[in-house]
């Protein structure tokens, strides 16, 4: 009866009247998805509109410096900027093979709704995005990005304003909206099948880079490391890697300040205790109470209180590491990267890539570790210079 | 196993010709103080079922009147140790079933059998938890039936008559029936008389559940319930009496209006 577990998590805690749109959307993930005719548009369009594959990067001079040999994996390189456009993309497609004619979706940062909107309009859907007040206050830029590919913005002002409260505006929208719409769930998150779909729809990512790990290094990588906020860029990051046992996963959480008493968004690796939020039972930022508590970091992208169910799954069995990261510790991989590399990382993949700089002597001497680099960070300037100011 | 107390009231009122009234009003509102002033007076009003909601940080089901209403009760520092020991308190006072109303995660962190046994214990009769469809209720069903309390089913104009089906195998207590596609307090749906949809479901919906079938989501005026006389066994008012509240007014002057 159980189905859309990983282990004791998942689930589909939603109301019944939430119900017919997802048992549909779970016969679209069985039937459409891995149907030849839909992997070969997708495909195509993957190719010819994102611009997959996307590299993988040796950094020289960082890994002379580190004395491990540190790849990235290039979704910065991906259209739009950042890994989100593999899942949007593939959502809006099967949007059209359902039959509906429009979406919708929650943005918190707006990346996941500048990839929304920017599917919907090749695929000539309509588009509305639902985004907290705050959000939609601090992020006027992807605001204006979202509105110019032709969605309409939708502010949301209840609870916290931020993205969980945009998820909740837009899950009682779909409620409304369910016979002409699809919801483009932005993370392997929420209710089954969301978690398998952006999986699949993100596994992308591990699929190039193993290959081309085999291809350019001769051998698989004994490290992959990945941010995870809701977790769509890490479970694409290790999927294909799950089966290589020496192949050693850590997601990288946010850790806000790191002040006693400050928010953070690392459910799984700082503080956090299983329960039901938007859909799937996970780990989650919670008081005793079983109230959701605010979450917090400088990479909006990360600024959930809640993980994908498989993630808390792969921590409980062991399969993949999870630990987090300071504001610091991310902002200075963002210069490193920039000064040594010539690549600005978005401020979420900067924590990857902080926590590979700072445990590199830790590893053994010429690991090769690949740092899933899921967007570019130009997005980012204003908040790192407003910290860079602060600091100084 | 013998009819639920909850059946058992709204079939009192069937017998009466009527349809029995239940007003919901998230705990501790609009003060933790007040709140059980309102609700002795909803039971001397004669309300014969009252849903108190446990108020939860992110209620995807609800609109916006009750989203706010249930974050100021939680600002009010309302959880659910102090609903539990405030009924408990009070125990025996009230004729009107009790129906406690909410999410998942606010009872699964208290503890799911702790829960049961002192919801029961409290004089609760029945649970509502919006975000448990069918296919995640074996557990809380096995939870609550050792102690007698129902897990009430929710179903809406979108329910297939299969899915309906399977609510109504476990079904006990009372069906509650969502009359929009869309949230509690947006948009009273049928201001003009009640649109064929909702009186197609209606009709479905008391044709698969032996236990009886409440309305609720939606209702704004008295007139209204005489459209339902026959149809459903059971209206549920809840940002209607939440506006009431806010604007100044009282629960018996609330259940006035509606009687």
């Amino acid at each position: 009866m159980k189905k859309g577990y990983f282990g004791t998590f998942g689930g589909q805690f939603v109301p019944e009247l939430l119900m017919p749109p997802l048992l549909e959307l779970e016969e679209a993930v069985e039937r459409i998805l891995p149907s030849k005719e839909f992997q070969d548009e997708l495909g195509q369009v993957l190719r010819e509109f994102v611009g997959r594959p996307t590299p993988l990067t040796l950094c020289e001079n960082l890994s002379r410096e580190l004395g491990i040999t540190l790849w990235l994996k290039r979704e910065d390189m991906a259209h739009g900027g950042a890994h989100k456009v593999n899942n949007t993309i593939g959502q809006a497609l099967l949007t059209k093979k359902l039959g509906k004619k429009r979406m919708l979706a929650e943005t918190g940062a707006g990346q996941h709704g500048v990839a929304s909107a920017l599917a919907a309009a090749r695929f000539g859907l309509e588009c509305t995005i639902y985004m907290g007040a705050t959000d939609v206050e601090r992020q006027s830029l992807n605001v204006r990005r979202m509105r110019l590919f032709g969605a309409e913005v939708v502010s949301v002002d209840s609870g916290t304003k931020t993205l969980k409260d945009a998820i909740n505006a837009a899950l009682r929208a779909w409620i409304a909206e369910q016979e002409t719409t699809h919801y483009c769930f932005g993370t392997a998150a929420g209710p089954h099948p969301f978690p398998l779909l952006v999986r699949e729809l993100q596994a992308v990512i591990s699929r190039e880079a193993r290959a081309q790990m085999i291809a350019q290094a001769g051998q698989l990588p004994d490290y992959v490391v990945a941010c995870v906020g809701g977790g769509s860029n890490a479970i694409g990051a290790f999927h294909e890697f799950v089966p290589d046992a020496g192949v050693k996963l850590i997601g990288v959480e946010a850790a806000g300040s790191g002040n006693p008493g400050d928010w953070h968004s690392a459910p799984l690796s700082k503080q956090g205790s299983p329960g039901v939020l938007h859909g799937m039972h996970t780990q989650l930022i919670q008081t005793e109470d079983g109230q959701i508590l605010p979450s917090h970091s400088i990479a909006p992208g990360l600024d959930y209180p809640g993980v994908g169910p498989e993630h808390a799954a792969y921590q409980a069995s062991g399969r993949a590491t999870y630990d987090c990261v300071t504001d610091d510790v991310a902002l200075e991989a963002f210069l490193t990267l920039s000064r040594q590399e010539g690549i600005m990382p978005a401020l979420e993949s900067s924590h990857a890539l902080g926590w590979a700089i700072k445990n590199a002597h830790t590893m053994k001497p010429g690991s090769h570790v690949v740092v899933c680099l899921s967007g570019r960070g130009d997005k980012d300037l204003d908040i790192v210079n407003d910290y860079l100011a602060k600091k100084a | 196993m013998s009819a639920s107390y909850l059946t058992k009231r709204i079939e009192a009122a069937r017998a009466q010709g009527r349809v029995a009234l239940v007003p919901f009003l998230p705990a501790g509102y609009p003060d933790k103080a007040r709140f059980w002033d309102e609700i002795d007076q909803l039971d001397a009003a004669g309300a014969d079922v009252i849903e108190i909601g446990m108020p939860f940080s992110d209620p995807v089901a609800d609109g916006p009147v009750v989203e706010h209403a249930s974050l100021q009760c939680l600002e009010n520092g309302v959880n659910l140790k102090w609903i539990l020991n405030e009924l408990g308190l009070r125990k025996g006072r009230y004729k009107a079933g009790l129906v406690l109303m909410g999410y998942l995660n606010p009872v699964l962190q208290y503890g799911l059998d702790r829960f049961a046994l002192d919801a029961a214990s409290a004089g609760v009769s029945g649970v509502i938890l919006a975000d448990v469809p069918f296919e995640e209720s074996a557990d809380i069903r096995a939870a609550f039936e050792p102690r007698g309390l129902d897990l009430i089913p929710l179903v809406g104009l979108n329910t297939s008559a299969e899915r309906m089906a399977l609510y109504a195998k476990n079904g006990r207590g009372f069906a509650y029936f969502v009359s929009v596609l869309g949230t509690t307090g947006v948009q009273s749906s049928f201001d003009t008389g009640l649109p064929g949809a909702i009186r197609a479901g209606l009709t479905q919906a008391k044709a698969v559940f032996d236990i009886p079938v409440a309305l609720g989501f939606g209702l704004k005026h008295p007139d209204q319930l005489k459209e339902l006389t026959g149809l459903v066994d059971a209206a549920v008012f809840g940002s209607a009496l939440i506006r009431h509240i806010d604007q100044g007014g009282d629960s018996a002057g609330f259940m006035q209006v509606w009687k």
